[in-house]
Parts: C-alpha cells; structure tokens; sequence
C-alpha cells in the first residue's frame, strides 16, 4: 500500500520552525467559545453586586421574567444545592469560606453574582439583567489588607472575627545567629500590586445538555479542561463521565483561566435546567470586576550581609491579599513566593512569614508567574539596596553570592533542588553584551549634564515545569498518547492545553525527531475530555518538560513495538527503527512505518504476546522542578520635568535549558517581558477607599501598547536540565520574572544619586516627578 | 455591552437632519466614537439618533475669506492628512493626528470631538487656541458661536438639543506663524492629561501674536490668556518662556483623577506650555 | 422597527433586516457567521474587532451595523485571495506574529492600512501605527517585525 509517511534524517529540535497553528489564526477560522453556535443556543447575562459588601434584602425578578424573550432568571436559593467554588489547597489553619455559584443573603465584593439571567439573544439578555432588582443594605466594607489585619477592621466573613484567611512560615539555617553576625542590614517595604491577567479573549462558556443520554458537554475557555472536567461533576452533582469538557481556542489564560469559575459551572447548570444550549461570555468590564487578579503583595525585607557584601540571611513577611473568597489555587500563590526567596543566591538562612488576608475585593490568584514575580522583584531590589548601602557594583555582588556551577544540585534553604545552572557566567554574558561599563562611563557624563539615565539589573530564577506531584493537588503528571494510524499518519494527544504557547508546533517537532517522520504527518491534539487522555493542563512553564517528556517516553515505548512488527515483517530478530522505516540489520531489507502501522491494525497476523495497533500512552510524572535563569539589563532615562521614563534598551538573557523551537522561545521571552514592563510602568488594579474598582475597562487599566514598549534584544545560554530526557526547563513566565525588578532597579538607579533607594509600581510619570522634586526624599 | 433599543433616522441634508431635531426628542450620531461605547456602558440611552454621517454638505473643506471652513463630519484622519488644512491650518491638522489611533482617526469627527467636549480631547486645546468659531444650525436659525462660549463645562457645550454643528470656522495662518500641539497621554485612553497647543509669530524679533490653548487640566479646555500676554511683545527667550507658561494655569480649578493629580497636572500643563511654545517658534 | 441595510462584504453583496442598536461587530459575526473579527472590550481600545469599512479600518465594536449601510467591508475573511495568503498574513506567520491569535484579526487589518498609507515605515511608526490594537502575548517585537516583513514584500 502507498504510504504517505516520508522519511527523514533532518532533525527539527532546535529549528525555528513557524508554527503550525497559525494558518487557522491569520485567516479568521480559528474557533473560540464566543465562536460556538448551537442550533437553539440561549444567552445567559449574570447581574453583578455593585457594592463591596451589603445584605441582600430582597431581589425581585418578575420584570426580568416577563421581558420578553427571557426564559428564566436564577438567584441565590436557586443554586443553593450545588457544590461551592472549590479551592484545591491545604494548609494547616486555611480558612475556606463556602463560595456558592452565586451570592446567598451578603456580597462580598464589587462584581459578585447575584442572579443570572437567560434569553433568547445576547441583546435581550442584556436587557433583562437591568430589569432585575436587587435591595441591598450596604455595610462596612475594607479593600486594603493591611486595614485589614487592623483590630476592629470589619470582618469580611461573619464566621471568623479577624480577616486572617491563612498563615504560613517556613524557614532554613539559622536565622537570628545570621542577623546577629551581620555587619550591615538593610529593610525595606516592597510592594507588588494587584494587576489584571488581561487574556485578549475573554472568559465564556457554551453548555449543552442531551437529555436523552444525560450528557452534558462544556465548551470553556480553560487551561485546564480535565481539571474543570472533575470539579464542575463535582459541583454539579453530575458523573464525571456524563461530562465532556472542550478547550477549544483558547485566547490567552496567563494563570487567569486555571479555575473553575461560577459562571463556568452556572451556564452548564442553566444548560440542564432549560434543556437547550447555553452560551455566557464575560464583557471586559465583567472581565476586570470578576476574572481573578494576579499579585497583591505587601512584602516587607530584611537582609542581613558582611562589609565585604557576602549575604547572610534574608526574613521577609509576606501579606497576600486574597479578596473575599479563595479560588483554586489561591493560598498557593505567597507560599510559591516563599520558595524562590532566596533567588539565585547562596543563603544559608531565610524566614518567611505568610498571613493572607480576606478583603472586600475580587479574588487573587495566578497571574503569569504566580508567587515567582513577587519573590524575584523583592531579591533583586533587596540585592540593589545592600549594593547601595555598601557602595558595591551591583554586579559584583551578585557574582559575588550566587551558587556556583560546582554546587549543583543546589539544596536551598527554603526545600527546593535547583537542578543546574551558571548563574555567573549568565550575568557576564548580558554585561558583556550589553557594554556595561561603557554605560556606566555614560551614566556619570549623563549625570553631568544634569540627565537621568539609569542602568537595571536583574536576574532571576524560576521554579517551573510543575512539578512533582507532592507540590499540586492536581497531580503534576502530564500524560501523551502517541498513535500511529494505519495509513502511517502520526496523532498525538496531550494532557496539556496550550493556548497561545505553540505546542502543537513544539511537541510536531519533537514527535518528527523521535519517529524520524516528516512533520506534516504529525497531528497534535489537546483539549477534549472525550478524546484525550486525562491531562493536568497548561500552566507554571510545564508544557514541553513535562508533556513533552510524556510524549518523548510514549514515543520511545511505541519504537519498540514497531521494531517488533518490523522483525515480523522483515522475518529477522535483528531490526532497527529510524526514519520511518525499520531496517534488517543483516539483510539491509527495509519496511516503511505505513506498511507495519498498517499490518499492526489489520493484520492478518501478529507478533507473539503483541496487542493489535500502534497506540502508546505515557504518564511522566518529574522526579523535581526545573529551575531556568537569566540575566536582563535595562537602560532607561528619567525625564525630569514631567517624570515620564524611556526605556532605552532592554537586554534578556534567558537559559531555559535545551531550546526546541528559538523563534518560539523569543516570542515567550517577549511577551513575558511585555508583562513584566506593564507592571514596572503601568499596571494597576485599583479600589477606591469605598470599595469601588476603577480601573474597570481599558481606558484606565493602563495594558501596554506597542508604543509603549521597547525593542527587546535576547539572546540564551543552553544548560540542560537533568530533570527530563528532553533536557528541558521552561519559558512560558521567565520573561515577566525577570522584567519588573529589572526596569525598576534602573528607574532607582538614575535617581540614586538622589539619594532614592526604593520605588513601589508601577512607576508612574507623577510618582517619579515627586521624587525628583523632593531631591529624592520621599 | 449593547446599547438600548432606539429609533434611527439617516438624513441626507443638513435640512433633513434639523427638521428630525426639532420634531423628535433625538440625539446626534457623528462617528459614534465617543457615544457608541457610552450608549453600549449604558452611560447614554437616547431614544432616537440621528445618523449625520450622509450629509455630504458636512465633509467638505472650503478656504474663504481668509477662514478655512471645515465640515463638522470631516474625521481626524481626514483633517489631518488633508494638503489644504496641512498648508492653511497646520495646528488643527497635527492636533488631528495626535487622537486616539487610526482606527479611531478613521471614524471620529471633528464636530462630533467638539460636541463632546471631553475635558481630556486634543481638538478643544487647538480650537481654542485658534479662535475657531463654531456654526449651529437648528430648523428655522443659525449662529456663530466663539469657541470661548462654546465649552461649557465638562460634556456640556452651548449646542441645543435641535442644534447641530456644520462646521468650524478657523484663521487661515499667516506667514511667520510657527505652531504646536504637545501633550502628555494618558496611558491606557491615549487621551491628554494635558495637552497645549500653541500659536506664535514673531515680527521685528518680538512675539507679535500668541495664542495658547489648553486641555486636560480644567473642566473645560480654555486659551491661556495670561501665557498669551506674558509672550506678547517679548523676545520669546527661554526664561520668556519659563515665566510665561508658568501663567497657564492661573484660575484653573485643575482636575483630579487616577491618572494625575491636580498639582501634577498643573506642573506639566507648564512644562508642556513652555514645550509647545519652543516648538512654535 | 428593524432597518434594510444593503453591504458588500468581502466582495459579496448581503441585504439584511437590522435593529437599529445591532452593534456591527454582532451583524458581521451572528448574522452573516464571519467569526474572524474579535470582541476584546467595549470601549474601542484593544482593536481586536477591527474591520475596512470603505478601504480604511474602524472598530467594528464601536460602530452600528447601520452605519455600514450601503458600505463595503472588508474582514480577516476576505484578505487572501484565491487561496493565496495575503503578504500581511504571511509575514504575520513567518516571523512568529501572534501566540493566542484572538487580536490577530485586527492586528493583520490594521497593519494592512499602515503600510499602504505608510509603505516603508520605521519601527517608531510601526509601534505608533498599532496604537488601536492590543496584544497580550507578543510583546509585540514579532509582530513589529512582521509588519516590516510584509511592508518589505508589499513595496517589492
């Protein structure tokens, strides 16, 4: 039989390859959940609480009800039956209000559910939701975390008298003998604001109920579709296996889609209820007011070093603010902060101290990064600050501190194995590139002339490829299932769900080399419940490490098996696999990979002790983390009539262990530093003191604009990870790790002169100007 | 995010569209870029708009009388890349190309800016500091409204509810006239927290006229009459300069917002005052 | 109450009964199912909507099907022809331009517009000309270099 499969020695690792994804992206034919149509599809508009905290004191739905082309409209009692918003984290004495699908007799924040209703069109829905009214007795409210931990601060949930939702600490070495033996300690309060994860599409879901076979199928708008999978059954009441979810194109997550949110698990129930297809999708208002914020960090540092700049010890109080409710993975976030304290530095003592703080705000939670960004931005100030303090080059300190190359594995204090690095040699490369001296030598003729010119170091490393199933209540397995079919074709399902990464290009790639096939006969599949095996998702770097190691292994079981049919084929017990063909080793005869998938499914005959078909399933479940790195400098300029910054240059070098495919690698590293730069200069959730969110659209909440970022210059060092076979670390969130404390740092450097030592983000033209004004004193 | 229901009319003259006006209880549609998104946050619910985006009386650009008379319906991407607004009115035509971004350039008008009075727009700051003159016409009437009494307050103009704007009536500049829009932008509208823009033409090595206008750090954008006369009959040195725009906000009740305090915000009007004026000269 | 609005799209001509308020974002994805433009806001920002309405691009969320009445329009749908990709697409794929592709759409409308009002533009221009359009992913360095890429292809 004719095969299609051609053969290949070109190995595609490591090829800039353009991505397989795209022809459907650029030619509009791409399909989103907004893009969903169902033959008798209703709308359903949620109305949200527009205080921070009231009693509801009645709501009464008659006129929405009778508005015509509305179907129903849900409330509170309701929904009363099902499960609540579930949180997948323990910890010792978490708190973990019942978050219900929608607001029983209290709202907790601005944007809460408190009725949903159902219509015909999107535009009668839209209607109705005003229709709908809700009495509401206002009460104290607090939106600050620090107010929050006030005696006499109002208690955002009734059942407990304080506002401390968890605490944590973890420790290593000997933290008061360090701080006793230190010659210098520097402090600092360091804060990492509240941003909007801000994926361009949109949260939405499309809910369909078959009421003959009792089967529900969910499209969303997810990271995690298995993982929604389990806990909408569970909030349901529903079997999981009546239940099929479908990831389909998905516009961006950044962490904000790792949830089962109310509106997922209210549009599949309404879906139940009025036994016709449902669709919801968030508007960017909604998006704003109820998709989860990302950081939220009030960090207060206390370093301890010698003169000669050798650090000692780091404690560091954490206070996280959680919003009123837990989502899934919001405890999580300070205690991965905790993790990556000590940075790329050789500590022998860290304390950490965690409180997380209910608010009356909307939830925190991943945000690209998650915990990392905070702890990074917070070591890379401290270490500029001690540089300062001691009048060292900041450059020399770090090199100074780091772990060596020799000391890997690196058992840090705080628990982890960082797994291999050269964090020095990282450091030399982006100052070596990037001509730091000469930029100092500029820096002072800047000075001279009365300009502000700064440079910015920082460097970071991450905790990713998640991870070891012990760190995640999701298990950190990924699964690949690799199946030859009987034309020859190659199709890979992975536990993963990208949405945006360009896996489907990578895990081509990777399945090219490994089979030794022409990409074009690789199809990559992710995202449906019902045709994928169970998978854990996309999120914290984990893609090609883990899935991709899943895929790598499934692949090398799979060789086996065709070089068993090949030996059958061949009538030899000495062949080998390569390149779409298996080979006799003593005859040179040849089979291609289309004749043995064929004969594997059809026969007539097969190997002894062989199962028909050539299908292979992998779980990997990684031994550790992978730890990437890297090193990113920024010049920038202070103009000090107005305060405005000019990033000059903007610098990352970034190891992310073996490379797959560079051009995708950059386009990580960009946008992650896009996101990392937006909080440095622009981001910002912010209440006002009544609990009111305002920056609710884009013409307040400040995303960057293509004008409003630099040029950005990468380059890489290659140090594999032992972790996995694929020598693989991870890039997805290296880039806005690394960006705030760099761009910050250099904003302090041109006005350290000044006698600045530290600026909370973002950086805002009025915010500088003051400090300029005041000589610095603020 | 969708508009509440209302009636739609689409004159095809100027005549048409002031009769709807005066018989309905009806709202104006120029682009639509300020109140489409309103009508959609449901900040603005009219019963009836009146679409005057047919009228072709309302695009048209005419040089008269040393006046250059633009239609209220030519959109910024017009105005601005127009040769003869470029050659006759230059200030109107760079403010133009600061708003917004193409997309909106390529929709949003200038009598539809105007109508708006966003205390935060570029165009007023160049009206103003161009005495535009303003031509309502309602069924039975018209008038000429001086820009000075046309910004009424914040979103509040002196056009009545049958009124609609034709055109704005602007100086053809004369030669020597150096001019300047300059502002800072708000980072996520891309509107001004303070924009200036600035007229100046020296004669005999003096500053013989200046005309600065100003928007983003009042209610309403105004000419800085006190810059103006402070630069008149000077050398327009930098120190000229420096005092001068430090007038710029002279009984200004200056804004306060998220984006910029009142105190910042009447620094950079200053800063960017004394900008647009070097920029001019 | 509804209105006839005749339009060409995509070089096909449609006439349809209309709500005054159907937003023509709405018109071009539910009545006539071209689901290439995006809804990312409501406030005319992120762009991600952005279609030609005569040759020039406006943000089809920002504007009422009505409006567009009598008008030509074109979408991401119609910017190959006879299956030949568009050189903004091709650049757009070549150099890496989009991750998740939801402002794709407009982005490929937008860049389309600048380089024929600009045909060899400077990075400055560029980041400029893409004030009206959002991307979360890219950071936008790929897609600046995209946009070069195609103005180079466009102008020969």
């Amino acid at each position: 039989m004719e095969t299609t499969v051609t053969k290949k020695t070109e190995r595609l690792i490591g090829k800039p390859i353009r991505r397989r994804e795209d022809p459907r992206l650029i030619t509009g034919t791409a399909t989103y959940v907004e893009d969903i149509e169902l033959p008798g599809m209703h709308y359903a508009a949620v109305v949200r609480s527009p205080y921070p905290a009231a009693d509801i004191k009645g709501i009464d739905t008659r006129a929405a009800e009778q508005h015509p082309g509305v179907v129903a409209v849900y409330t509170g009692k309701d929904i009363d039956h099902l499960g609540a918003v579930p949180c997948g984290i323990s910890l010792p004495d978490l708190r973990i209000p019942h978050h219900h699908l929608l607001a029983q007799d209290r709202v907790y924040y601005v944007g809460h559910p408190v009725a949903v209703v159902v219509a015909r069109d999107r535009y009668i829905a839209a209607d109705a939701i005003d229709l709908v009214e809700v009495e509401y007795e206002p009460t104290a409210s607090v939106s600050e975390p620090e107010e929050a931990l006030e005696a006499g601060a109002p208690a955002v949930h009734a059942e407990w008298a304080d506002n401390v939702a968890f605490t944590h600490h973890q420790a290593g070495g000997d933290i008061e003998k360090a701080f006793a033996e230190a010659d210098v300690i520097v402090k600092e309060r360091i804060v990492s604001q509240r941003l909007a994860p801000s994926a361009m599409e949109p949260r939405g879901t499309v809910a369909s109920w078959n009421s003959g076979d009792e089967t529900l199928t969910v499209y969303s708008s997810t990271q995690i579709p298995h993982i929604l999978r389990t806990l909408m059954a569970g909030v349901l009441g529903l079997p999981e296996h009546k239940l099929r979810v479908i990831a389909p194109e998905v516009g961006g997550g950044f962490g904000s889609k790792c949830e089962l949110y109310p509106e997922e698990a209210l549009t599949a129930f309404i879906a139940m209820k009025i036994g016709k297809p449902v669709k919801w999708v968030l508007t960017r208002r909604d998006e704003f007011l109820a998709t989860i914020h990302g950081r939220g960090h009030i960090d207060y540092y206390e370093l301890a070093a010698k003169k000669d700049g050798t650090m000692l010890g780091l404690k560091v109080k954490i206070i996280q603010d959680v919003g009123s409710f837990h989502m899934l993975l919001t405890p999580a976030m300070p205690t991965l902060s905790v993790l990556m304290l000590p940075g790329l530095y050789r500590f022998k003592n860290v304390h950490a101290d965690v409180v997380g703080v209910f608010t009356h705000r909307m939830a925190t939670d991943l945000y690209r990064g998650a915990g990392r960004p905070e702890a990074t931005h917070g070591i890379e100030r401290m270490v500029e600050v001690l540089a300062a303090e001691l009048k060292m080059d900041p450059v020399e300190l770090r090199i100074k501190n780091f772990v060596p190359p020799s000391d890997f594995p690196y058992d840090t204090p705080m628990g982890v194995s960082y797994d291999s690095g050269n964090y020095a040699a990282i450091l030399e490369k982006a100052v070596e590139t990037v001509g730091y001296s000469q930029l100092r030598e500029q820096q002072e003729e800047a000075r001279r002339q009365g300009r502000l010119m700064g440079i910015g170091i920082a460097t970071y490393g991450e905790i990713c490829a998640f991870g070891p199933s012990p760190a995640l209540p999701t298990g950190g397995w990924e699964s690949a299932t690799v199946k030859i079919e009987p034309s020859g074709q190659v199709t890979v399902m992975t536990g993963t769900s990208p949405h945006g990464q360009g896996t489907q290009t990578t895990f081509s790639q990777i399945a090219a080399d490994e089979l030794g096939v022409d990409i074009d006969d690789i199809v990559v599949a992710h995202g449906d419940t019902s045709t994928v095996q169970h998978g854990v998702g996309t999120f914290g770097s984990r893609n090609t490490s883990v899935g991709g190691t899943a895929l790598v292994l499934a692949i090398r079981e799979l060789k086996e098996k065709i070089e068993t049919y090949g030996a059958m084929l061949l009538e030899s017990d000495d062949v080998t696999y390569a390149a779409g063909v298996c080979t006799c080793n003593k005859t040179g005869k040849t089979v291609t990979l289309g004749e043995i998938a064929m004969t594997s499914w059809t026969g007539p005959t097969y190997p002894a002790n062989t199962q028909p078909g050539l299908v292979a399933t992998n779980y990997w479940e990684p031994p550790n983390f992978a730890f990437p790195f890297g090193a990113h400098i920024v010049v920038s300029e202070v103009d000090p009539d107005t305060g405005e910054v000019a990033i000059q240059r903007y610098l990352a070098v970034d190891d992310c262990g073996k490379v797959i495919n560079p051009l995708l690698v950059d386009g990580q590293v960009h946008g992650g530093v896009a996101q990392g730069l937006g909080q440095a200069l622009y981001e910002q959730v912010v209440y006002d003191d009544t609990g009111q969110l305002v920056t609710g659209e884009y013409m307040d909440y400040a995303l960057p604009k293509a004008a409003m970022v630099p040029t950005i210059e990468t380059d890489r060092t290659e140090t594999p990870s032992p972790v996995n076979p694929l020598g693989v670390k991870g890039v997805g969130e290296a880039g806005t790790i690394a960006a705030s404390p760099a761009v910050v740092n250099s904003v302090v450097d041109a006005l350290s002169h000044l006698g600045v030592r530290h600026i909370d983000m973002p950086l805002t033209p009025e915010k500088i100007w003051k400090l300029v004004q005041q000589g610095g004193s603020a | 995010m969708i508009p509440q229901e209302f009636n739609y009319s689409r004159p095809g003259t100027v005549q048409e569209a002031v009769d709807l006006l005066a018989d309905n209880d009806a709202k104006v549609l120029a682009g639509g870029m300020s109140l489409i998104p309103l009508m959609k946050l449901r900040l603005s619910a009219p019963e009836h708009l009146v679409d005057l985006g047919r009228i072709p009386d309302l695009t048209r650009i005419t040089e008269n009388g040393g006046c250059l008379h633009l239609g209220a319906l030519l959109t910024h991407h017009q105005v601005a890349t127009s040769a003869l607004v470029q050659e006759k009115c230059p200030l109107i035509a760079e403010t133009a190309a600061h708003i917004g971004d193409a997309q909106v350039r390529n929709m949003g008008t200038l009598g539809g800016s105007a109508a708006h009075a966003d205390p935060a727009a570029d165009y007023p700051a160049a009206l103003c500091a161009l005495e535009a003159k303003v031509r309502l016409v309602r069924r039975n009437s018209e008038r000429l409204v001086d820009i000075g009494d046309f910004f009424v307050d914040a979103l509040t103009t002196d056009v009545e509810p049958d009124e609609i704007i034709t055109e704005l009536i602007l100086p053809v500049e004369e030669a020597g006239t150096g001019v300047s829009y300059q502002k800072l932008r708000q980072p996520a509208s891309g509107f001004a927290i303070v924009g200036v823009a600035a007229r100046v033409r020296i004669s005999g090595g003096k500053i013989a006229m200046a005309r600065v206008g100003v928007t983003g750090l009042g209610a309403t954008a105004y000419r800085a009459t006190g810059v103006e006369a402070l630069l008149e009959g000077s050398e327009g040195s930098q120190d000229d300069v420096a005092k001068a725009s430090a007038a710029v906000d002279e009984g200004v009740d200056a804004l306060s917002d998220l984006h910029a305090s009142s105190d910042y915000r009447r620094h950079v009007a200053r800063v960017f005052t004394a900008r647009a004026i070097q920029a001019a000269l | 109450m509804k209105t006839q609005i005749n339009v060409r799209i995509n070089g096909q001509e449609r006439t349809d009964e209309v709500e005054p308020r159907l937003l023509l974002i709405h018109y071009l994805r539910e009545v006539i199912g071209l689901k290439g433009p995006h809804i990312g806001c409501e406030t005319s920002i992120c762009g991600a909507c952005t279609v030609a309405l005569n040759g020039k691009t406006v943000k089809s969320c920002a504007l009422l099907a009505v409006q567009a009445d009598g008008q030509d329009i074109v979408t991401v749908e119609g910017l190959a022809t006879d299956g030949q990709l568009h050189p903004v697409q091709e650049a757009f794929w070549n150099e890496h331009g989009l991750q998740c592709g939801f402002c794709t759409p407009g982005m490929l409308m937008t860049t389309r517009e600048l380089i024929e009002r600009n045909p060899q533009p400077t990075d400055e221009e560029i980041r400029h000309g893409l004030e009206g359009n959002l991307c979360r992913c890219t950071g936008y360095q790929h897609i600046v270099n995209a946009v070069k890429s195609a103005a180079a292809k466009v102008g020969g």
